[in-house]
Parts: structure tokens; sequence; C-alpha cells
């Protein structure tokens, strides 16, 4: 029973909610082979290094486990991690500010920004600031934020929107990336090729200087201990340590859900997460630091607790655990959905599997109503999990609620219409026999890849966010008359 | 109300409307202790195997060889090398062509002028490839083991232990911490992998045994 509603991310800021719907944004995405390819091969190359050094741990499972209960007991007591993590951060220097929701947070940073006086910030990689649209929010005061990780330097020089959460650049290739570089760099080699470590030494050259110069960074956190009030960035490229050491403030914008009770509940973690998202053993570079350290790093320090959604699905019995994910990405990887589509047709910054139960938990299912049936149901999310979310059954438990809630409304939504249109067809033979004979046109598409992307209406309108099996040349009920012999 | 006391007053609620689940006990029947004691020759043989994985170079040392081989991982720097100002003695090798810069609240310009900065470290661990600085006086303020190209790091091989449990009980949490397992790295130009992007591009680790 679910009584408390919460209160779901404000509508009009950030990043949770897409324009169009999954299945109108998939379209695209479907049609676009460069795209295609990219994904593949990424997607490709993450699962196998991932299963490699996964397969090294006799312990794995016992770890995913042990990830699963600290999760849920830290939720179980959420109130009180938080206050003893603020309680920490400020005896050792720092300042701990809260914030309801997107707007909030905007407005705190920017104005913690203005008390410094800077007019420009280096920023490293955080899905919570991209969440609530932070760099919007900066630029709109004035403020310049510059990505700094390599991908979302990327995506903010090509104009471009992430759509992935560990490697946000993935749907672009090198020649794409050297075209960006070329017309977006001031002052890059006209000579510049394509070759990855050349592309990387153009970022390296470019986010230099600006390292050097900032006086304030803004960060997100993987982790924050609660008993020693200590905040963890993991990363790879330094850009990380960069942001987090050199400037003299540092303001990090964190998810409540993402702290951890002990310093010792980090050895899970830190094992489950680096081979789980980039397929290493450890990722190259990983920083802790509590509050201020006088003589090393920034000396005035500001952490931002983000609700913003969260605690509306903390309220709900089942669907809390997607708080748990720790944002590996290992699902979206894994997913044949989105290993087509990419991530930009989920409308969130949280895409793939974990964005299709989380985005429509923080926003209220109504506002991504679609994210709910673009999966296949296959399973594979909740293997490759490594606190063993078991976002199957979350998927299905928001259509359900979608459903409820279409009830009550009378106004149905496209999805509903979409469902009641395959069962209106499914629910009376003669229909299903004429829908059916009308679906083998599709087969003619569907023959170089043995499956086809869409099929005619009225079954187009649920098959149009999935790719359907080719059907047979012949239909069960014609088959059934031809060898019976009866009247179908 | 505060922000404060609603995200709290809301966590309330939430966990009330959801049963009060009870905190489930943590299984902890995962490795927590390595097979070996740290320092031992397996573990020593693990942790180069995974460093050299990482493209780190590794040197290895006797206890009374260590500025040889610092000798050795800096014979090409020019220019300065910063040290942290609580460097042991003897680590220094002498007849260097580079100069020997000690961090005195170097700007972050003048740290980005030198060849390459020489520490020690806290803590490590085998099965990752991992070195754990902990702004100890050997190690020094985070930044020096940023912004210089090379990095040089004493490692004594009792300090190098299995698991990653095992390093994270060897530190003291509120110290500012850095890990590194390896030298800078991306993956984000089609998943291949490139060394050096912010921090420096070459690591070179001087294992002392
Ligand atoms: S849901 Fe699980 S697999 Fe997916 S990103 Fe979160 S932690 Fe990783």
């Amino acid at each position: 029973m679910t009584t408390f509603l919460g209160i779901p991310a404000p509508r009009g800021v950030g990043h949770l909610r897409g324009e169009h719907s999954f299945p109108d944004a998939a379209r695209g995405a479907l049609a676009d082979s460069q795209l295609r390819r990219n994904l593949g091969h990424a997607t490709r190359t993450i699962r196998g290094k991932r299963a490699n050094v996964v397969g090294e741990l006799d312990d794995w499972e016992q770890l995913r486990l042990a990830g699963s209960a600290l999760k849920a007991a830290t939720m179980a007591r959420l109130d009180e991690h938080l206050e003893r993590l603020e309680r920490e951060v400020t005896a050792r220097g720092g300042t701990v500010h809260w914030a309801r929701d997107a707007n909030e947070a905007n407005a705190i940073v920017t104005r913690l920004v203005q008390e410094t006086g800077a007019s420009e910030v280096v920023k490293v990689k955080s899905m919570a600031t991209q969440e609530i649209g932070l760099n919007e929010a900066l630029e709109a005061a004035g403020i310049e934020a510059h990505e700094t990780d390599l991908a979302e330097l990327i995506v903010q020089l090509g104009g471009d929107l992430p759509s992935h959460i560990l490697v946000p650049a993935i749907h672009r290739n090198r020649a794409e990336i050297r075209e960006i570089f070329l017309r977006e760099m001031p002052g890059v080699d006209p000579e510049l090729t394509a070759e990855p470590r050349r592309l990387a030494m153009a970022a390296r050259a470019h986010l230099r200087e600006r390292f050097l110069r900032a006086k304030v960074a803004i960060s997100g956190a993987n982790f924050a201990v609660a008993d020693t009030g200590t905040l963890l960035v993991v990363e790879s490229e330094g850009n990380g340590r960069m942001c987090l050491t050199l400037p003299e403030t540092l303001i990090t914008v964190m998810g409540i859900e993402k702290i951890v009770p002990t310093w010792q509940d980090l050895e899970v973690f830190l094992q489950l997460l680096p081979r789980s998202s980039t397929g290493e053993r450890m990722n190259p570079y990983t920083s802790a630091w509590t509050g201020v350290t006088p003589g090393d790093g920034p000396q005035a320090f500001h952490l931002v607790l983000l609700d913003n959604g969260r605690t509306a699905v903390l309220g709900d019995e089942l669907g809390r655990s997607a708080l748990h994910c720790i944002k590996c990405s290992a699902c979206l990887n894994v997913c044949p959905v989105y290993e087509r589509t990419g991530g930009h047709a989920y409308g969130s910054v949280y895409p793939g599997p974990i964005g299709a139960v989380l985005s429509p938990q923080l926003t209220g299912v109504e506002d991504n109503a679609s994210l709910p049936y673009a999966s296949s149901l296959c399973g594979a999310c909740f293997d490759a999990c490594p606190v063993r979310i078991d976002i199957p059954s979350l998927l299905v438990r928001l259509r359900a609620q979608h459903v409820d809630e279409q009830r009550k409304r009378r106004v149905p939504s496209a999805e509903a219409i979409a469902m009641a249109a395959a069962s209106w067809v499914m629910s009376s033979p003669r229909r299903f026999a004429a829908a059916e004979k009308a679906s083998r046109a599709g087969r003619l598409l569907g023959r170089r890849t043995g499956r086809i992307r869409t099929l005619p209406p009225p079954l187009s309108a649920w098959t149009a966010s999935r790719d359907v099996p080719r059907p047979p040349a012949e239909t069960f009920r014609e088959w059934w008359a031809r060898e019976r012999g009866g009247a179908g | 109300m505060s922000a404060r006391e609603e995200v709290l007053g809301r966590i309330r609620a939430a966990n009330a409307a959801a049963g009060h689940p009870a905190p489930p006990t943590v299984p902890r029947d995962y490795h927590r202790e390595g097979t070996h004691p740290a320092g031992a020759p397996e573990l020593l043989d693990l942790f180069r195997d995974r460093l050299v994985d990482y493209k780190a170079t590794v040197l290895d040392a006797p206890a009374d060889g260590v500025a040889e081989a610092v000798r050795t991982a800096l014979a090409d720097a020019t220019g300065n090398v910063v040290v942290p100002p609580g460097l042991p003695d003897g680590w220094w090798p002498d007849g260097l062509a580079a100069s020997r810069l000690t961090d005195d609240r170097l700007s972050p310009a003048e740290l980005d002028t030198a060849a390459a900065v020489l520490t020690g470290c806290a803590s490590a661990c085998a099965t990752t490839g991992t070195i754990a600085l902990d702004g100890s006086p050997d190690q020094g303020r985070r930044a020096i083991t940023l912004v210089p190209d090379v990095h040089v790091c004493v490692v004594r091989a009792e300090q190098v232990v299995q698991t990653v449990p095992e390093m994270l009980a060897a530190l003291e949490p509120t110290r500012p911490i850095t890990f590194v397992s390896g030298p800078s790295a991306t993956s984000d130009i089609e998943l291949e992998r490139v060394e050096g992007v912010h921090g420096p591009r070459t690591l070179i680790v001087v294992l002392v045994a």
C-alpha cells in the first residue's frame, strides 16, 4: 500500500523529460545506420571487457548481494545517514546545503558561484547537474560552465546531448569528433587527424589552460561516506582531479541516495563499479576528500544535497530499489533496445533500462509514460546490474501503474490507445486474422535483417517502439485451415 | 519550513509509506582478506602484471637501491622535478640533469612547467594495480602528483596488499586520498583506450623489495 506520493521533479527545468515519446524519438534513431553502427560497436566492446574482468573474481555474486543489501540498509535509515554526513562535513570546514528540487539547487549553486566573483567554472561530468540543467541555469546568470570530461566536451562543443551515462559521446565516431573539434575549438591544429590519440591530445591542450586558471569547480559525487563526511569521485582522465584540487572553491551537487554509511562499505562498491562500468579492475583515478584540508585543495567546499523527486521514489515500497543504482551503465550496454535506439530516444539524462524506470519515477509516470514500454523484458539488465536491481519487474509494475492512472483519468494517453488498439485487434478472431495477413506486407521490408520495424495500423501503434520478429509466410490460421481442411 | 527540514521530513514520510523497511543484514562473505600476506612475492608479481597491463612502467629496486632506480626513471627529465617536503633521505639521486624542487605551495602554473614529480605512497593493492596517496609528508599535496607529466612513485613491498578491502582498511579516510591505477586514460572515442589526457601521461613505479 502506497499512500505517500511525494513531490516529483518540477516541470520546465532540467533534463528528465523528452519532447517526444519514446516511440517517436526512437524512430529517427532506428533509421540512422551510422548511429546504430557506432552504438553496436561501443556496447559490444564494453560488454566483452566487462565479462572478462567480472570473470576474474570468484566472489562476484557475494559482492553483488552485499551491494544490494548495503543499499537497502542505507535507504531504511537515509535521514540519519544524511544528518551524520552533514555533521561530519561541517565539522571539517565544509558547508552543506539542502535542495528540494532542481530550481532550488540551481539557485544555490548560482549564488555560490556569484559570491566568489567568478564568471566561469570548470565542471567534472555529473549526472546530478545534468539532471537539474545546471549549465543552462548558470548560462542564464552569465556564468560560463566548461565541461572537462572528454566525452562531455565533445557533446558540449557539438551542441548535442549525452546519450550514455558513462560514455556520453558513444553515438559519435572519430570522424564526427574531428569535425566538431575543427569547427568549435579555437586555435586547433587544422592538420588534426581522426586518430583517437590526436583527438585526446587536442582536448588536453584545449582544457589545460582552463584548469590552471579556474577559481571555481563544480562536481557530482559517486559516493559520500556518512560517518566520516568523505566524498568520492571516480574517473579516468584526471579532469576530475584537476577540478577537485586546483580551484579555490569546490561545489559538489549530490543526489541524496548516493550515501553509504561507512568507509568500509566502499570496499564493496569500489569493486562493483569499475568492473561493471568501464570493464576495468579499477578506474585510473578516484579522489576522496573530507571537508577542507588546510594547504591541500580547495579551501572552500560546498555540498548541495538534492532531492528532486528522489523521496517520491523512496515512498514506493517496490520502486525504491531504483535508487540503489550506482550509475555504472552495465544495464545500458546489455540492453537490445538501447543498442538500437541509443540514449537520446529516452528523452532523459538517464537512458537505457535504469532510465526507463528511474525517469518516470522521478517525474511521475504520466510525464514519461512511454518509457516503461521501452523494453523487451528480456532480463539481461538484471543479470548485469552490480546491485541486483530487478529492472524488468519494476517496468512491469510501472506499466500497471500507468494503466491504472489512465483509467482514473479518462483521457487516454498515446500508449494507452496503442495498447487498446492492440487488444481490440487481438480480441476478435476476424480482425486478428486480417491484421496478421496485412502484417505480411511487412515481410518484404524485413527480409534483410529478419526483423521489421513497423506493422500496418493499428498494430503499428504498438510496435512503433519495438522490433518484432518477421511474421511467417503463412499465418497459423492459414496453416491450420490448409492442413486440417476446416474453415478458419 | 527550511529545505533541510522538508527533505528530511519527506524521507521519513517515504520510509513510513514504504512500511518502515527494516535494514537487512549485510552479508560480508566476499573476500575481505587476501590469501597472501602484504609484500608476499606472489603479490608483487601480480601487482607488477597489473601495472604493466595499465601501461605503467615498473622498476625493481633493493632497499638500498631506490636512488639508482629513481635515476633510471628520471634519466630523460630536464628542468625541475617536484618533490614533497618530506621526501625520505636517500631517495634523491645525485648528478641528475634535472634539479630538485621542493613543493612549497607552488602554483598550478609552476607545477605545469615541472618535468616530473617523485613521491612515496600510503598503500597499494595488487589485485587491481592501485596505488593510494594520502597527502603524508612523503607524498605531498594532491596537485603535485597531478599536473607534472611524469609521476615516479616509490612503493615499498610491505605496502602492497592483495585486496581492495585491505587497502581501504590501511587508509585514514579523512585525509585527502587519491587512488591511482595506471596513468591517466580515456576511452571516450570509440572505446579505444588512449593513455594520458589530463593527469600524468607516464607513471613509473619503483618497487622496493
Ligand atoms: S541499474 Fe544497475 S546496471 Fe544499470 S546503471 Fe544502475 S547500477 Fe548499473
